[in-house]
């Protein structure tokens, strides 16, 4: 069995300029253009749909119905990817989707330990803190004190905390408690006050 | 691989650190070096559990330290070199042109099947699922016991679950295995189960938080049947 494919080259231990990344990315782009794999019209159109078109935004839209329609609700948490396809949610790396919900008694938070595996169709592109080495090594050993310390949500003992690591191709989002005194508001209403960070699992949703 | 990306339960990396209303992009290169994924598969340079396994072979300490995307640049290098859709000495004098002209164009080209591509890929994903007839060998509520051995090369059974016993919470059909398709075998569909471990179990009673469970998606081959029935079992 042969080991590693790839010899590092001896100048990759020290961490590249902003410059020198600028320099090597743009003439990979220049070589994979003039290959014809590549166009600045697919970067610019990627670049611009995970700006304007796929982000939490969408995922807000999720919880909110989930909040104010108990029969779409219990069908995201039975097949989240069919749910969401009913709102016309789904696509790359949400092929497969599921949501977990917070409840009185439970607290959820979604990793990718082994690389940065995140549901794109309802959260977008993740933040860099996702990708950290330091979130994906800790939140799956002291996930209630890393809440605590890093996140400021102190999670109470008698809540369970269950940490969704993303290991395979299933993506998770949670489903975050609806904050008390929101009873007046409408599904769009609702939408706004749904962060991110609470549908990753490392803050709840707050008025 | 038993390389650095196996993050999972490593001590000592210090803070989170949270940018606060922190933008897509940070860089007009990650714009780019984000794009490489879609368009570099599409030229079937690699599938996604090749391109993680590039990303895995990077320097240790240079896959700690260099920002985000430029894991995606390696990978998509490599794979382009190894393919041979480029070559590693046009690339470095294409480097050296950019580094000394860095406000040159881009060549121009348009590609109006690729834009569209981009589009449905978005919309409609690159599903990992894969139909089999193999029979799950574990049912919801089976208790299983991740397996010790550690593999050379692309695998998701990641350290930390090696070897400790858990329960089945979920079975979700078969997937891509990446232990063959990231090594450039082929997809080999496996069933996929995501199995529930105790704190305790993973991390020892003394270290472990009160009150918690890890859940971690597990491909049928990483697991076999735990030797201890669960009678009275505290975990």
């Amino acid at each position: 069995m042969t080991r590693s494919e790839i010899t590092p080259s001896p100048d990759v231990t020290v961490p590249r300029s902003e410059a020198e990344i600028a320099a090597r990315m743009k003439a990979l782009e220049a070589l994979m253009i003039e290959k014809g794999i590549m166009t600045t019209e697919a970067v610019d159109r990627l670049a611009e749909i995970y700006e304007n078109e796929v982000g939490p935004q969408l995922g807000a839209t999720v919880v909110a119905k989930a909040w104010t329609d108990p029969e779409f609700k219990a069908r995201l948490l039975a097949n989240a990817t069919d749910a969401c396809a009913e709102m016309g949610i789904g696509g790359l790396q949400g092929e497969d989707m599921v949501a977990v919900e917070n409840t009185d008694d439970v607290h959820n938070v979604v990793v990718c330990t082994l690389c940065s595996c995140y549901p794109w169709p309802v959260l977008g592109l993740p933040p860099n803190w996702y990708k950290q080495p330091a979130y994906r090594s800790r939140i799956v050993r002291e996930p209630r004190a890393m809440l605590r310390d890093e996140f400021g949500h102190d999670v109470p003992e008698s809540v369970e905390v269950r940490v969704w690591d993303s290991s395979a191709e299933l993506r998770y989002m949670v489903l975050p408690q609806r904050p008390p005194g929101t009873e007046d508001k409408s599904e769009a209403e609702l939408a706004e006050l749904v962060t991110r960070d609470s549908m990753i699992g490392v803050a709840p949703v707050r008025v | 691989m038993n390389g650095v990306h196996d993050l999972g339960g490593t001590d000592g990396l210090g803070p989170v650190v949270v940018e606060q209303d922190e933008p897509v992009w940070h860089a007009e290169w990650e714009k780019a070096a984000f794009a490489l994924f879609a368009t570099n598969f599409r030229a079937g340079l690699f599938n996604v559990d090749m391109f993680r396994w590039g990303i895995e072979q990077m320097h240790p300490a240079y896959y700690l330290l260099s920002p985000y995307y430029e894991h995606w640049m390696h990978t998509a290098e490599h794979y382009a070199i190894k393919g041979g859709a480029i070559d590693p000495s046009e690339l470095e004098a294409k480097t050296q042109y950019y580094r000394e002209h860095p406000d040159e164009p881009l060549p121009e080209r348009t590609d109006p099947d690729l834009l569209a591509f981009v589009d449905a890929a978005v919309k409609g994903g690159a599903p990992a699922r894969r139909e089999s007839d193999a029979a799950p060998a574990f049912q919801v509520g089976d208790r299983v016991t991740v397996t010790q051995d550690s593999p050379h090369k692309h695998t998701r059974k990641a350290r930390y679950i090696r070897g400790k016993t858990g329960v089945i919470e979920q079975s979700h059909g078969t997937f891509i295995y990446p232990d063959s398709a990231g090594n450039g075998r082929g997809d080999d569909p496996k069933h996929v189960y995501t199995v529930k471990f105790t704190n305790a179990e993973l991390w020892g009673a003394d270290n472990a938080e009160p009150n918690g469970v890890v859940y971690f998606d597990a491909w049928e081959p990483y697991l076999v049947p735990a030797a201890v029935p669960a009678e009275g079992a505290t975990r």
